[in-house]
């Protein structure tokens, strides 16, 4: 265990006292924070282990939604239903990444991002199952109250993102992060030193979408109804990259940072500037990676103090 | 002499292009078969075709009793083939030590990281890179990224191995140091293929040439003859080469 992963482990956990100082305003913000950070996290295996940019995290969070809304419908327990979109968004991942990751850079990309819409239309057009445009209404899990129900949603979403962290922090140890990284650098090289490329990107792919999957499931269980256009957002698919740039490419502790430090400033920003918010979200992103290049990871303490001195 | 490689019939072509026609070799157990040509003669390409990289259009091609002509570039890598690209592919970003584990890592089943690193570094003692062990790749001399491209080529323990131009763009004592790896590499057992430009080398190192041209086969056989052929002369050595070769031998 490195220091730096470690440290996103201390990170997480101090995330979590959350609920023993705010009420159900500050549970909200926690929650969407783990979930982006689940994001954030499953977008660093594929985008920035193996370095292929992939747009689909929308395309995967809804059909974890949906997984989850349509299984809570026929009554299966949420833990079931979530850990079986988990499983879904895994295999279907894995089986699509087989034939998009043949495509490389902006092919891929573009490639990805049409997973979103193909998915969305799908969802739209299965009225029967999904409801399609009309949304999908989904049993309250527990009806005990508004400050119960969200303090289990934040530690459902928590606990998820600890499983991530997790996962990610021994797949960036592994054989297959080391492979990942092979195929970051030089696909060729990799598959002339034997490494099974094909089989090493569906994995980072499935390991990309599993995760985001089964927050599409907690956060359908949460909000209790979700619509194609809600959970379909291909802002979801963007925000993760954002994060993951801001935060420092690679790094699992950095695209947490990042996701982190994102959903700060998108809160700050829209209370402030209600009208024009997007536009400043837009410029202090832009800043941010004008000077900060290799996002927030590169700041080191050293730097803080070398400046301290000087005052 | 036990058969190794042997190609038989094995074309490739790019849409019109005719990139190999026909081509019949079989290399044995233990040479070292040089394989010259001009520019654009198909050699990468038959290398490429070999390795699965590009597969043959028509042909077959044997490895170890196994047809190979189908699969794909990691399976080949596992069965025993590997190469060394004559424009050099590191892994950029990784060290020295940890592009050879690499190498070692998944060409072997069941090979572990830490034990992938403990070779690596064996292998890069033997083409002199120990001292550059920590250093990253993108930091070295072209003549040590070939010997970085050895190193790892190596570390698969290969049962053929394709050495792609590994003396191109080096200077004479380099050439001469990476001469030396090759006879100790064929001493070592290994059947070796190279595509090389330099006939001072093929000389000195091949057991056997074999000369491509627009594709095809044009000669087999051993150094002295093939040199001397009159087709391989016109298509490849040049009139020139073969006077002065004739005055000084």
């Amino acid at each position: 265990m490195t220091r730096v992963n470690l440290a996103l482990l201390i990170l997480i956990a101090c995330v979590a006292s959350l609920p023993l100082f705010g009420g159900a305003y500050a549970l909200r913000i926690g929650t969407i924070a783990c979930m982006y950070a689940i994001f954030a996290l499953s977008w660093n295996v594929v985008g920035g282990f193996a370095g292929y940019p992939s747009f689909a995290t929308a395309a995967f969070f809804g059909f974890g939604a949906y997984a989850t809304g349509i299984l809570l419908n026929k009554s299966v327990p949420l833990s079931v239903a979530v850990i079986g979109s988990l499983v879904m968004c895994f295999l279907l991942a894995a089986a699509l990444g087989a034939v998009l990751l043949r495509l490389r850079g902006h092919y891929f990309a573009i490639a990805s991002l049409s997973l979103v819409e193909v998915f969305r239309e799908l969802v739209n057009n299965a009225t029967d199952l999904t409801g399609g445009g009309m949304g999908l209404n989904i049993p309250l899990a527990s009806g005990s109250g508004i400050l119960a129900d969200a303090t289990f949603f934040f530690y459902a979403m928590w606990g998820l993102l600890l499983i991530t962290a997790v996962v990610v922090i021994i797949v960036s140890a592994s054989k297959l992060g080391f492979g990942l990284n092979c195929i970051r650098q030089n696909e060729t090289a990799s598959d002339m030193v034997g490494l099974n490329s094909t089989l090493y990107k569906s994995v980072a792919f499935g390991l990309s979408a599993c995760f985001v999957g089964a927050a599409g499931g907690i956060y359908a269980a949460w909000v209790h109804y979700i619509d194609p256009s809600d959970v379909f957002d291909i802002l979801y698919s963007v925000k993760p990259i954002v994060m993951a740039l801001m935060g420092g490419l690679g790094s699992p502790l950095g695209v947490v940072c990042g996701a982190f430090v994102y959903l700060g400033l998108e809160e700050v920003v829209w209370r402030n500037y209600i009208q024009i918010h997007s536009g400043v979200l837009g410029v202090l992103i832009i800043m941010l990676l004008l000077f900060l290049p290799h996002g927030l990871i590169s700041l080191r303490s050293g730097m803080f103090w070398r400046k301290a001195k000087h005052v | 002499m036990s058969e190794i490689l042997h190609l038989s019939n094995v074309s490739r072509h790019f849409s019109g292009l005719q990139a190999l026609r026909d081509v019949t070799i079989s290399v044995n157990k233990g040479e070292v078969l040089g394989l010259i040509g001009p520019n654009g003669a198909g050699k990468t390409t038959l290398v490429n075709t070999i390795c699965g990289v590009t597969p043959a259009s028509s042909g077959v091609v044997t490895f170890d009793g196994k047809d190979i002509t189908r699969v794909k570039t990691y399976q080949a890598a596992r069965l025993g083939l590997s190469r060394t690209f004559q424009i050099v592919q590191p892994f950029a970003e990784f060290t020295a030590l940890d592009n050879v584990a690499a190498a070692a890592l998944f060409s072997q089943p069941g090979e572990s990281l830490k034990s992938a690193r403990e070779e690596a570094r064996a292998h890069l003692a033997f083409v002199g890179l120990a001292a550059q062990a920590n250093q990253s790749a993108a930091t070295l001399t072209l003549a040590m990224r070939k010997r970085l491209e050895l190193a790892k080529a190596l570390a698969m323990k290969p049962k053929l191995l394709f050495l792609d131009e590994v003396n191109a763009g080096l200077n004479s004592a380099e050439v001469e140091r990476a001469t030396k790896l090759i006879h100790q590499l064929a001493a070592g057992g290994i059947t070796i293929v190279m595509i090389e430009h330099l006939m001072k080398v093929v000389l000195n190192v091949c057991t056997r040439i074999v000369v491509l041209h627009n594709g095809q086969l044009i000669a087999d056989g051993q150094p002295r003859d093939v040199i001397k052929n009159p087709a391989v002369v016109d298509a490849y050595l040049g009139q020139q080469y073969a006077h002065r070769n004739a005055a000084s031998g």
